[in-house]
Order: C-alpha cells, then sequence, then structure tokens
C-alpha cells in the first residue's frame, strides 16, 4: 500500500511540473484562441538565457557567482528577454495576421518555435548547463524513516510555485483592469475591439506573462535535468494536460496536470511490465484522446456552441 | 605577333591547368555530417570539433599526410536521418576523388545509408554506434563499427562488474537493472545481456524509458523495489542526467550506476550536479587535455588561432577527445592507403577502404601520435571490422572524469558468435555472398 501511495503521490507531483508547463498555453490560448507551439521553446529560450546571465554577469560586475544578486539580476533580465520576445512577437509574427483563421496563427508559432530555438542556440550555445536553485532533489528524511515514503523536498517545492502562480494568475483575470480586458479578448477580439479595449497591448501582454511562466517552468525544468535543448520536449508533457483539462482554464492546466501525472505513473509501475515497459510517453495522449470523446472542451474548457 | 601571343597565352592557360590539377591532387577531402544545432547539438560540437582540430593539426604541424592536404565541408543534419541522406548525396562527389569515408555519427543515419555506400564505393566508419552484425568484414565490406560496438561494450560492462565483485561466478545470483531507452538503440542491449546473464547466472530487470527521458520517477521506484545490485544506465541524451539524478533521489549508490558511452560525457554529469559523485560510465576513449595529442592541438592549432571550439574549456572532454579519435582514425586509414597506393597521392574511396581494412594502431603507433591510453590499441581485418571491443572505466569525481580501470576485455567468443550469426541471417536474407578473407590482400 505504501508503495502504491508513493506512486500515486509522486505522480501527483510530476503532474503540478507538467501543469506548469501547461500554464503558458493556457494563457495565450485565452487571450488570443491561438495554440502557441513555440511554448516549449520559450521554455527553453528562457531558461538558457538565465543560466546564460548567470554566466557571464559574475564577470561583468566583478562579483561572486553564486551571489544572490547575480542570481536576481539575471532572473529579471532574463525576464526582460521574455518581454522582448513577447513584443517582438506581437509586432512581427501575430499583429500582420490579426483576423486571419486560427490555423494561420498556429502554422505561425510552428515557425516561430524553430526561430526562438535557433535564436537561443546561437546566442548562448549548445552546451548543456547545470542549474542550482538551491533546493535538494532529495526524499524528506522525516517521511522516509516513519513510512519509508519517499517525497522529494524538490517537488514539493515546484508543487508550492505552481500554486503560487496559479493564485497569483487568477488574481490577474479577476481583479485587475488589464485581466477583465484579457477576458474580453478572449471572449471575442472584435467585440473587444469596438468597446476600445486595445487588442495589440493585451497580446503583448499576455505573451509577457507567458514568458513570464514560461521562465519560471523553465527554471524548474532546467534545475531538475539540466539546461538543454530537451527543454523543448516539456510541451509535449503539456498537451495531453491541456486536452484534459481544457485550453482556457488555469485550475484546468493543475487539475489536468495532477491527473495526467499520476495515471501515467500508476499505469507504467503497474500496467507497463505487462507490456514491455516504457508507457508514459503515450499513455497521457491515450487518456487524453478517451477524454476528449466523452468530453470535448477538457474538465474545464469553456462548451462552445455555434448557432446554425 | 598575333601567333607568338595565343601562343604564349596558350602556354600560360595549360600551365594553369596542369598546376590547379596539381595541387587538387594533393588534397583528400572529407565530408563531415555535423549537428551544431539541434537536440543533439551539445554532443555534436565537441565531437566535430575535436575531429576537425584534429585534421587542421596534420595540415598544420605535418603539412598533410605525406603532404596531401586534408581539406573538408560540414553539412548540417540535425541528427535528422533525411537530412543525413541529402548530405551523404552532397558531399560524395566533393574534392578531386569524391568523399573518401562517410561517417554519419548517427545509427539511424547509419542504417539509411548502409547499402548507398556499398553502391558508391564509399566507406563507412562507424565508431561506437551503427550496426553491430556490421563488424563481420565478410558480409559488411564497406562498413567498419570501429573499436567497440554495443554487445562488446555491454559484455566489458558484465567483465567489470565481475571485477568489482570479486570473480565472473560472483556474479550468480546478482540482479542487474538495465535502464534503457525505449529505441532500436536501447533494445541494441537486449539479446547480449540475455545471453550473458544465461552464462553467468544473474536476472536482468529490463526497465524502459520512454523518449526523451526526462521524467523517471516510477522507472527509480521499480529499481528501489527491486533493489538491483547494478544499474546499467543504456541512455541518451537528458535522459542521463536525469537518471543519475533520480539515482540519487531514490537513493541509489552512483558508483553502481554504470553508464555507457552515450552516458558518460560531461554533458550527463554537469547537469546533475552534486548527484553525479560517484557515477561510472564506459568510453573507448578517455576524458583529459594531458594527452601529447590534445597537448599539440593546443600548440599546433589554437596557438595558431585555428582552433574549432569556441568554447576552449571543452578541449579535452570526453565528446571533444571522442571527435580527436575520429580524426586519428580517417587519417591513420589515409597514411595506410597511401603506403599501397602511392605517398603523397590523394585516394578513392575504394582505395581508402583498403587503408582501413588494414588498419594497425599497435601501442608503438598509439605513442607515436601521442595517443597512448587515450584509446587502444586497434587492429582490423577482413574478416574483424570492429577491433579490440575494449573499453575503459571513468568515474565522475564531482568536478571531471577519472580513469578507473586499464581496458577492460569483451566476451569476445561470445559477442564475436552473436556478430556472425547475425551478419549470417543478413547476408541469407539479402542474397549476399560472404568474401573469402583468405583471398583477400
Amino acid at each position: 500500500m505504501q508503495f502504491f501511495i508513493e506512486v500515486l503521490v509522486g505522480g501527483l507531483l510530476s503532474g503540478v511540473m507538467y501543469a506548469l508547463v501547461a500554464l503558458g498555453f493556457v494563457l495565450i490560448y485565452k487571450a488570443s484562441g491561438v495554440f502557441n507551439f513555440a511554448q516549449g521553446a520559450m521554455v527553453f529560450f528562457a531558461a538558457l538565457t538565465f543560466v546564460g546571465f548567470q554566466e557571464v554577469l559574475p564577470g561583468w560586475l566583478g562579483m561572486a557567482a553564486d551571489s544572490s544578486i547575480v542570481f536576481w539580476l539575471a532572473f529579471l533580465l532574463a525576464f526582460l528577454a521574455m518581454i522582448v520576445l513577447g513584443v517582438a512577437t506581437e509586432r512581427i509574427v501575430l499583429r500582420p495576421l490579426v483576423n486571419q483563421p486560427h490555423i494561420t496563427l498556429f502554422m505561425a508559432t510552428i515557425g516561430l518555435t524553430y526561430v526562438i530555438e535557433g535564436i537561443a542556440q546561437m546566442t548562448w550555445g549548445a552546451t548543456v548547463r547545470g542549474l542550482d536553485l538551491g533546493i535538494v532533489d532529495e526524499p524528506i528524511a522525516w517521511l522516509m524513516d516513519n513510512y519509508e515514503i519517499g517525497i522529494s523536498k524538490f517537488d514539493l517545492f515546484a508543487a508550492g510555485v505552481a500554486a503560487s502562480l496559479v493564485a497569483l494568475l487568477a488574481l490577474l483575470f479577476q481583479y485587475t483592469k488589464v485581466g477583465r480586458a484579457l477576458r474580453a479578448v478572449a471572449d471575442d477580439h472584435q467585440a473587444a475591439l469596438s468597446i476600445g479595449i486595445p487588442l495589440q497591448t493585451i497580446w503583448r501582454v499576455v505573451w509577457a506573462v507567458a514568458g513570464f511562466v514560461a521562465l519560471v517552468a523553465g527554471m524548474i525544468w532546467g534545475a531538475r535535468n539540466g539546461v538543454q535543448f530537451a527543454l523543448t520536449f516539456t510541451a509535449l508533457k503539456a498537451l495531453p494536460v491541456l486536452i484534459l483539462g481544457g485550453f482556457t482554464s488555469v485550475p484546468g492546466a493543475i487539475v489536468g496536470g495532477l491527473i495526467i501525472g499520476a495515471s501515467e505513473k500508476l499505469a507504467e509501475v503497474y500496467v507497463g511490465p505487462f507490456v514491455g515497459g516504457g508507457i508514459e510517453g503515450w499513455f497521457p495522449y491515450m487518456l487524453a484522446l478517451a477524454f476528449l470523446l466523452v468530453r470535448p472542451e477538457g474538465l474545464f474548457g469553456e462548451k462552445h456552441i455555434d448557432r446554425v | 605577333m598575333k601567333f607568338k601571343q595565343t601562343v604564349l597565352l596558350g602556354a600560360a592557360m595549360a600551365g594553369l591547368l596542369a598546376s590547379s590539377a596539381a595541387s587538387a591532387a594533393e588534397e583528400q577531402f572529407i565530408g563531415l555530417p555535423s549537428y551544431r544545432v539541434g537536440p543533439y547539438a551539445a554532443g555534436g560540437v565537441g565531437i566535430f570539433g575535436g575531429w576537425i582540430d584534429y585534421m587542421q593539426l596534420i595540415n598544420e604541424r605535418d603539412g598533410g599526410v605525406n603532404g596531401v592536404k586534408l581539406t573538408w565541408e560540414e553539412c548540417e543534419t540535425e541528427y535528422n536521418n533525411a537530412r543525413g541522406v541529402e548530405c551523404y548525396e552532397r558531399l560524395k562527389k566533393k574534392g578531386s576523388t569524391g568523399n573518401t569515408v562517410f561517417q554519419p555519427v548517427s545509427t539511424g543515419i547509419t542504417y539509411s545509408v548502409l547499402e548507398k555506400v556499398a553502391q558508391d564505393k564509399i566507406p563507412m566508419v562507424t565508431i561506437g554506434y551503427g550496426r553491430t552484425d556490421a563488424a563481420d568484414g565478410r558480409v559488411f565490406p564497406w562498413v567498419f563499427p570501429m573499436i567497440t560496438t554495443y554487445w562488446s561494450q555491454a559484455s566489458a560492462i558484465v567483465n567489470y562488474m565481475g571485477q568489482k565483485e570479486g570473480g565472473m561466478d560472483k556474479l550468480k545470483g546478482k540482479k542487474i537493472g538495465l535502464l534503457y531507452h525505449d529505441s532500436a538503440y536501447g533494445k541494441e542491449s537486449h539479446a547480449i545481456m540475455d545471453k550473458l546473464a544465461a552464462k553467468h547466472g544473474f536476472e536482468v530487470i529490463k526497465i524502459a524509458v520512454a523518449h526523451p527521458g526526462n521524467e523517471q520517477q516510477s522507472q527509480w521506484l521499480q529499481i528501489r523495489q527491486a533493489k538491483p545490485d547494478y544499474v546499467v544506465l543504456w541512455g541518451w541524451g537528458v535522459m542521463n542526467p536525469t537518471a543519475i539524478k533520480a539515482a540519487a533521489k531514490t537513493g541509489y549508490p552512483r558508483e553502481k550506476l554504470i553508464g555507457v558511452w552515450w552516458s558518460g560525457a560531461e554533458e550527463d554529469t554537469i547537469p546533475a550536479g552534486t548527484a553525479a559523485k560517484g557515477f561510472v560510465a564506459a568510453g573507448f576513449n578517455v576524458a583529459g587535455a594531458s594527452y601529447p595529442v590534445v597537448a599539440d592541438i593546443k600548440k599546433h592549432v589554437y596557438g595558431k588561432d585555428k582552433g574549432n571550439m569556441e568554447d576552449k574549456s571543452r578541449i579535452g572532454s570526453v565528446y571533444y577527445n571522442r571527435g580527436v579519435v575520429h580524426g586519428i582514425i580517417t587519417v591513420e586509414g589515409i597514411r595506410k592507403a597511401q603506403e599501397k597506393f602511392g605517398k603523397g597521392k590523394s585516394l578513392t574511396g575504394e582505395q581508402m577502404r583498403w587503408g582501413l581494412e588494414n588498419l594497425n594502431l599497435d601501442d608503438a603507433r598509439l605513442k607515436a601520435l601521442g595517443a597512448t591510453g587515450f584509446m587502444p590499441p586497434l587492429k582490423i581485418t577482413c574478416a574483424d571490422h570492429e577491433g579490440p571491443g575494449k573499453v575503459k572505466f571513468q568515474q565522475w569525481d564531482g568536478t571531471q572524469w577519472k580513469v578507473i580501470t586499464d581496458w577492460v576485455d569483451s566476451d569476445r567468443p561470445l559477442v564475436r558468435g552473436m556478430i556472425e550469426e547475425s551478419a549470417a541471417a543478413y547476408a541469407k536474407e539479402k542474397g549476399i555472398k560472404p568474401r573469402d578473407c583468405s583471398k583477400e590482400s
């Protein structure tokens, strides 16, 4: 039983990591109806920019590499880079495509993916870097000693960060003027424009916020597996989460993440050995597909009804 | 007067053409299907950097191979099979005699051009990757999976475990976990590990990791439950640091986690941070910048600001040195072929194939190259395109790799038997009549 609990809890915590990436997708989809294929590349770009600045700042400022000033300055500069990226994306990619079919915008984000990946590696190089956030990825001793359950401190930290981000984003959407404008744009671009909501500004804001989420997700995934190109693959883990939770729901991303995380781990441990293992890669997609048949809009997604 | 001018002009043109033909004859072209961008760029930059630096060393220090200057051109594959084939086609006719040798540094591309190289008569060298049974040169005359193959490596890893336990008989009743990348590359380990398990009486617990392997919690919970005595990490890319970190998280001793050569580079340990301390990996080349061959590259290539590596701190890393090994084998193959077909002459692919098939890098030659201990002595024959099948084991001390063994042998009779069996099946399927090596010269 305790092994089952360990698998379940571990899966839930992994799911939170997936939800962190899924949040970025949700933000952009909510505001523009665009499925941003480049979100994984943004996670990679953000994390690489952060560690890149961490490497060069000590030389520029004459400070120790482990100084907290270097850390926060690198964070700030990486966030600024994400804002610049967001603004440039709006100006160069999205603005010329306003009122174009969603599939056109989606295709544009596919192109954007390759541009972002190229810029990231061209600017900072292809070297794999480590990232130390100062939180050790080891089990909590008390749980291990008393119940033989290994729950990682790092996973709990990631869960805390995800919960804080969700709370922050919920506050932003519900209680700020920008948030209300975001929701209006998400509902109907034309209607929002007609009442004077500046669509372009809203898009810039939302891409910048998605950039911030990508930075946080990139730092957490980077601290776990290293900052390397494979960070772009984190998007693959977020897709079934989005299908399950709904493309337009911030809480849905979290709940979807938890369901996907827990089910894929339980499936791998209890079903995997009977089918040769390695089912984690496709099981979440199968689950999402089955879910689509029952509830196409996801758990918390908005039901779309067309008058015909 | 006009006639005299025409004659002089004609003579000058003829001289120019003759001199350009002569200079072209003094060059040997090597096409490099590199990957410096994309998911595997981190490894590609090191491997191709080391390889180019070695060829540059030969040009700068020695004036080429017996006066024949080495030339090369990179073609970006991004580790993609289709692009690899495109690069093969683009490069094969470059240079005065075409591409001398094709080294794809990708198992996928190797399989994609396996039959093309035989048709085009361009030898293909696959060092530490590719098709294992191609080591049977009687069936695969154009393919050279040199130094060691995946099967030899698996066998050497088990021999290393036997050494650690105090004898191969001590492996009886042990459990060995095999954490493998769920791909053709990862599954290449299954047949040999099953054979070795049957021979030595240990149990193999195979645990698959889905690509890309950036999440391994469930696999390591299974490992914790099974409590294996050793775990072989047959990984690639992000799967490696993730496995090392997960091992630390589950309390699995890193010195019992044995990586293959695609799991044992700085790119695998540095991202894992302190968790990687104690991790052991096999390698057909070792890390380190103190070897004379690397020191010479620093002196003659970087000293003249002609080095290929932007990040000079990577000189001497595992991947960089692997690139130097690729360079050594390329150059020594050319040198050997020139002994037969004429020193100072550029070679065709067919002539290069002979050079590779008669390559003998013994201790004396490795010493002359400044590569003693850097790579194992290597002797290729008509039947055996693999060579020694040996690896060294290195351990990560938290900041760098330390060599902890001498060259460890594989179970040659067992591995060679499997290779011949598999190659014979391939020959039968394709209707190939194996060469009679006693008739080769």
